[in-house]
Formats: C-alpha cells, sequence, structure tokens
C-alpha cells in the first residue's frame, strides 16, 4: 500500500523527521490562502501514488498568488500523466503547499528490504533529486548500499560510514544520524517495504530536510497497521481494480490488451497472459480468483473483465486443486447471463470436477470454445484471431 | 529416495480449522501418515477420531514422534506457529499460509540461521513425493505419478500445469516441491537443486519461476557450477508490466533482475534448458531426455 507524500512526512513529523512548513489543499483558494501565508515563495506539488511528478508538471514554485492560482487550476482535478502512471494518468484531488527551500546539496536516502541477506538496507547516493534507477544505471559506484541487522538495528558504525560517503559536514553529523536512527524505526514499527527520500536536502542555512517523502507499507501486514489502512486513497487505484480489492480478487489491469483474462493461481495466470501473447494478442489483465473461489466470487470477477471497454475475448484457465470446476462454471454462467455479456469464451477446465464443470458449461447457450490444455487454449485463440472473429 | 518426505514422513498439523482439516484429510486418504494435531482447546479429543490433538508442539512431538510439521494458521500467528515448530527441532517445517507479513519473514529467517530445521514456505504449495504416497501440502494427489522427474516451483496451479504435461509425455516424478510465492522464503531454488542433484531417483529437474527477486539467477550460478542433471527451465511472467504486483507478494519487477527475459537469460548462460512457453514444458523435457 502506497502512501502520499503529505501522508509520509505526517508520519515523519511524528518520528521528528524534519520536513518543510506545509499545508494539504484541495481547493483553489485554500492554495492561494496558503501560498499567501508563505509569503508569496512556495511550492505545489501535486499528490498522487507515482514517482516521475516533476518532470510530468505536477511539482511548480510559485512566487505570487496569480502563479498558484494559474498553475493549482492547470492541474487540480485534472489527470497527471507520468512515465509511471499509464497513458491516462491519475487523477489530482489534493495539493501539498509548501515553503519554498533553498537548497545547498540533494542527497538520495532510503530503506528498502534486502531479499538476499533477509534484513532492512540502506541505500544513499550524494546525487539526490535524480532517478535512482538511473544513477544505479549510470554511476553506479554512487550508490551506497548498506545492510543492516534484524537484531541489532543500524550500528553507529555503519552511520558514520554512511556520513563519511556522503560527505556530511561534522557539524550536521549528529543530527543526520538521528534522522536515519528515526527512519529505521519508522521503518521496522510501520511494516515498510519502502520508506524513499529524494531529496533528502542540506540547506543553504546548514539544516537537513526531507524535501520529498515515499513510503511504502506490506499489504500482509495491514492487519495489525490499523491507523495506516484508514488512511488509504483509493481513488488512486483503477477502477476495476478497486472493485476486484473489495471481492478479495487479485486483479491488475494491462493496458491496450483485449484479452480477458480468468485464472486460478498467480503463477498460472501469469503464463496465461503470456500464452495470449504468444498467440499474438495481449492480455487485457491479470486475474487470480484464489483457492477456494466461491460462486459470487466468480461472478463478481466475470463482471470486472466483462465491464472492461477493451475486451473482446475471454480466457478463462481453470486448474482446480482446491477450487472447484463446477463452482467457476455456474459462476460464469450465472454472471453471462445477468451482464447479457456477447463476448465470446475460450475455457480450459481441468482438476477437481472438470468433467461437471465443462458439461455445464456446454449446456449453456452461451459461446464457448473449451480447450483442452493450455496450448490448445493458445491454438484456439490463435485461430480466432487469424479469423478475425476477435 | 526422493527429497524431504517420504515412507519414514510423520507428520504434525498445526491450525486444524476449515482449509486445515480440508487439507488433513486429502492428506489421509493419499497416504500421507499424520500422527498428531496441534489446536488449542482441543487436546484430549481426537481429529476424525483417529488424531490425537495437542496443545503444544513439543508435547505432540512427545507423544507420537512426529519429524516433520505442516502449518495451516492464519497469516496473524503463523510466525509464532513457525518458531514453535523450529524450537521443538522438527526436520521439516511447511508454511502453506499466505500473507505473513515480511518483516516477520526477515525474523524468522534470521532465527533460521542457527537452527537445523529446514522450512519450506509460506505461501506454498507443499511438497508431494508420489512413489511413497507421502504428501505434505495441498498439490493435488491425482495429478502426480511416481517417476524421475523433480519438480520445483515458485507457483501453486503452474506447478500442476507442468505435471499435468509431464504426464502427457509419460514423465512421473520423484518429488515436487513449491517453495512459495513470497521474497523472503526457507527453502531457496539452489537448496532444492542441491536436494535433487543429490538424489538418486531423480533425472532430471523441471524449474518454475516468475518475475521479480534474483532467486532464478542463484539458481543458475548453481546450475552452471554444481548440477550435471539437466534442469528444464521456465519462466512465468514475461508479460507483466513493471512495478505492477501479479499476485503473489514475490512477483513484480522492480528492477532489470526481476524481469522474465533477464531470468531467461541468465539460465540459458549456465546451460539449462529455457522453455519460454510455459505450454511447451513437457514437450522440452522429452526433447532433452531423448
Amino acid at each position: 500500500m502506497n502512501l502520499h507524500e503529505y501522508q509520509s512526512k505526517e508520519l515523519f513529523s511524528h518520528y521528528n523527521i524534519p520536513i518543510p512548513v506545509g499545508f494539504l489543499a484541495t481547493t483553489i483558494e485554500q492554495v492561494k490562502n496558503y501560498v499567501d501565508k508563505l509569503n508569496n515563495n512556495a511550492v505545489i506539488k501535486a499528490q498522487i501514488h507515482s514517482g516521475g511528478r516533476g518532470k510530468a508538471g505536477g511539482v511548480k514554485l510559485v512566487s505570487s498568488i496569480d502563479e498558484s492560482e494559474s498553475f493549482t487550476k492547470s492541474i487540480l482535478g485534472k489527470f497527471l500523466i507520468t512515465p509511471q502512471t499509464g497513458s491516462k494518468g491519475i487523477k489530482v484531488n489534493k495539493l501539498l503547499v509548501e515553503e519554498a527551500t533553498s537548497i545547498d546539496r540533494e542527497i538520495y536516502f532510503s530503506i528498502v528490504i534486502d531479499n538476499n541477506d533477509y534484513a532492512p538496507m540502506i541505500i544513499c547516493s550524494t546525487e539526490g533529486g535524480m532517478d535512482i534507477e538511473e544513477v544505479s544505471r549510470t554511476m553506479p559506484e554512487k550508490i551506497i548500499k548498506t545492510v543492516c541487522s534484524p537484531i541489532l538495528g543500524v550500528s553507529n558504525y555503519k552511520i558514520r560510514k554512511i556520513c563519511e560517503e556522503l560527505n556530511i559536514p561534522k557539524s550536521l553529523i549528529p543530527n543526520f544520524t538521528e534522522i536515519v536512527n528515526s527512519l529505521y524505526k519508522l521503518f521496522i514499527e510501520k511494516d515498510c517495504i519502502l520508506v524513499e527520500i529524494n531529496p533528502l536536502v542540506i540547506t543553504k542555512e546548514q539544516k537537513v530536510i526531507a524535501l520529498d517523502a515515499k513510503i511504502n507499507i506490506d499489504d500482509d501486514a495491514l492487519f495489525r497497521q490499523k491507523s495506516l489502512k484508514d488512511i488509504e486513497d483509493k481513488s488512486q487505484l483503477e477502477k476495476l481494480e478497486i472493485e476486484a480489492n473489495r471481492n478479495d480478487l487479485s486483479y491488475v489491469k494491462l493496458e491496450g490488451g483485449r484479452v480477458g483474462c480468468m485464472v486460478n493461481g498467480a503463477g498460472l495466470a501469469m503464463a496465461t497472459m503470456d500464452i495470449t501473447k504468444w498467440a499474438g494478442a495481449q492480455p487485457a489483465n491479470f486475474l487470480d480468483i484464489g483457492g477456494s473461489a466461491t460462486v459470487e466470487k466468480i461472478e463478481s470477477a466475470f463482471k470486472i473483465i466483462v465491464s472492461d471497454k477493451d475486451v473482446e475475448v475471454i480466457l478463462v484457465n481453470l486448474f482446480a486443486g482446491i477450487a472447484r470446476s463446477d463452482v467457476v462454471a455456474n459462476g460464469i454462467i450465472n454472471a453471462a447471463k445477468e451482464t447479457e455479456s456477447k463476448i465470446p469464451l475460450v475455457i480450459s477446465m481441468r482438476g477437481t470436477n472438470s468433467e461437471e464443470g465443462l458439461k455445464l458449461l456446454n449446456n449453456s447457450n452461451l459461446d464457448i470454445t473449451t480447450a483442452t490444455d493450455l496450448e490448445n487454449a493458445a491454438n484456439i485463440l490463435k485461430q480466432k484471431l487469424s479469423q478475425g472473429d476477435i | 529416495m526422493s527429497i524431504l518426505v517420504d515412507k519414514n514422513t510423520k507428520l504434525l498439523i498445526q491450525g486444524v480449522g476449515r482449509d486445515g482439516s480440508f487439507q488433513a484429510l486429502r492428506m489421509m486418504e493419499y497416504g500421507t501418515n499424520i500422527v498428531s494435531a496441534v489446536h488449542p482447546g482441543r487436546e484430549g479429543s481426537k481429529f476424525e477420531n483417529k488424531i490425537p490433538y495437542f496443545s503444544s508442539v513439543s508435547k505432540a512431538i512427545n507423544e507420537t514422534g512426529a519429524n516433520t510439521g505442516i502449518i495451516f494458521v492464519p497469516a496473524p500467528f503463523a510466525k509464532d506457529a513457525i518458531i514453535e515448530q523450529i524450537d521443538s527441532n522438527l526436520e521439516l517445517v511447511v508454511c502453506i499460509t499466505e500473507g505473513v507479513p515480511i518483516h516477520d519473514m526477515i525474523e524468522i529467517k534470521n532465527y533460521l540461521q542457527t537452527k537445523t530445521t529446514r522450512l519450506l514456505g509460506p505461501n506454498c504449495p507443499g511438497i508431494i513425493t508420489p512413489k511413497s504416497k507421502t504428501k505434505v501440502g495441498i498439490i493435488p494427489g491425482n495429478i502426480v505419478s511416481p517417476g524421475n522427474i523433480g519438480v520445483v516451483s515458485r507457483s501453486g496451479t503452474l506447478t500442476y500445469e507442468a505435471i499435468s504435461q509431464l504426464a502427457q509425455y509419460g514423465y512421473g516424478q520423484s518429488t515436487c516441491i513449491g517453495i512459495g510465492g513470497d521474497p523472503i522464503n526457507g527453502t531457496s531454488f539452489v537448496d532444492a537443486l542441491k536436494l535433487f542433484q543429490e538424489d538418486e531417483e531423480t533425472e532430471a529437474v523441471v524449474l518454475i519461476g516468475e518475475i521479480g527477486g534474483n532467486k532464478e539467477q542463484e539458481a543458475a550460478t548453481f546450475i552452471q557450477n554444481y548440477m550435471s542433471k539437466p534442469v528444464i527451465a521456465n519462466i512465468a511472467g514475461q508479460t507483466a508490466p513493471e512495478g505492477k504486483r501479479m499476485g503473489h507478494a514475490g512477483a513484480i519487477v522492480t528492477g532489470e533482475s526481476g524481469l522474465a527475459s533477464a531470468k531467461n537469460i541468465s539460465l540459458k548462460n549456465a546451460g539449462a534448458h529455457v522453455v519460454e512457453s510455459s505450454a511447451y514444458i513437457g514437450k522440452k523435457v522429452k526433447e532433452v531426455l531423448s
């Protein structure tokens, strides 16, 4: 689960990590009011779940009320497109208005989970303010990685080393050390997968401030992070993804695809997407119906797929272990009738109760082609494509 | 021979709720020797009038001699169950539970370093050895058959797909092992490959990976340096977009190494037989072995 910048900064301030003075605005009037409060020297930042906001025009330094008004008009309520959002972009509902900071130096600082050492890892660089992937490609020697200990945390000598490599002025070392320790504490206590500050700046007044903030919380830990779960901004998700979330389905919309996929199991779902591409078409979605799916769950999965306007054919691939094929078949038939869907289906059904499932489907008057296995399903899809059926 | 589970497996089951009891029955039907069950508040009674309940793992082991444990308890309590089983020195602990927080897995993984127990999972379908009719997990018993192919996979149902393709070409399995879809887990590809390499009954290994992380690359290094048996590899998720989680917590591309293409290249360079399409795993095994 992603937090917005302003939410991440609120957490920072609970942990005494310095942030710029700032206000959250949802209307033009509020923006103007805050810019005035900040003596007409402010930065306005679009709050969306995506990186690359600056380059995409979602961040603006303003020095007058008029300037802030025209910028806000151009962005608030509009869709901002960044390299990470896809072509539709994400709607900007909130703006963060902050005091402008006089920057002396920009540092990159993050904590992630190192899956190879089974420990939190600090990544930092003197090249702050840039895309860190780009830095690691072009100047890998500028990336400093420090593996922490799940038992000892981040030892002081490691922080001293980081300070040395980042060339932190001596007078700021105590300050910087405190920030690192606080961030580490936050990372552990809030079940974070990522805490990133890019840039962490040293101001001309020689203060260390987190100018940006990005936090990603482990979805699997939300049961014990209720206060964070409550502040999730669902408006940032795809409409169909919200619907899938509500029904406990794992769904990801894929751009430009026209083959809707319904599969049990994440690995098989990915393999089914791959097969679709091999057959010459693009998958419209990833969808895992999970292990013990009920008729209702299948119905909602089917409805989500058919409400995607890009979908021209649906590929169902079921290898039932815990799941039951007859249940899945009934779910599909019910939902197809209810939605009056005319979208053709290619269905491969194997495993528990698959004979019953296939019988139900074949007796159902729906436009169904049954496939014996994955290879056969791909061939049927290919044939349909070449015949121009879809 | 086989790996990790065989006729000597004496299984303890922890977490006998809806899923746990359903799967316990399937395991018993298949032939697994379940000797005890751990569930709070049920000590003194028996599961299916047959398997004695105990209030703790250590008691269950003392009374019944269990050497392997399986965990179905819900994710919020999974860490405690895993630690309890590790502390009781079971040889193998299989955790089926999905959704264990990654910070819990960091603690478990570090704790394991000082212990002798092997953990499989979490978020995995478990392990099955067809020859001895031993199943510790949820892989359907009716799709496997005894044979000489070792199967190791990060996925559940895609493993079933691979097994059914093997059957189509007449190949049975020595052992099938699902290591799970989480980014940090107990047993890695390398661990499984090592066991299959040493196992006399395993002739070749099917490795099924997916996008995210770099465990397939580690497997490639091991294959290059230590595997004399052929490895047939398939990576799911070639069409997955970057930065989006494809169901499994570990199936997310966040850097170069997470891409299916990068994994395929590493495996190919290491001498593995890479099959790009998941529909042709069985066919490829046939091609390699004949």
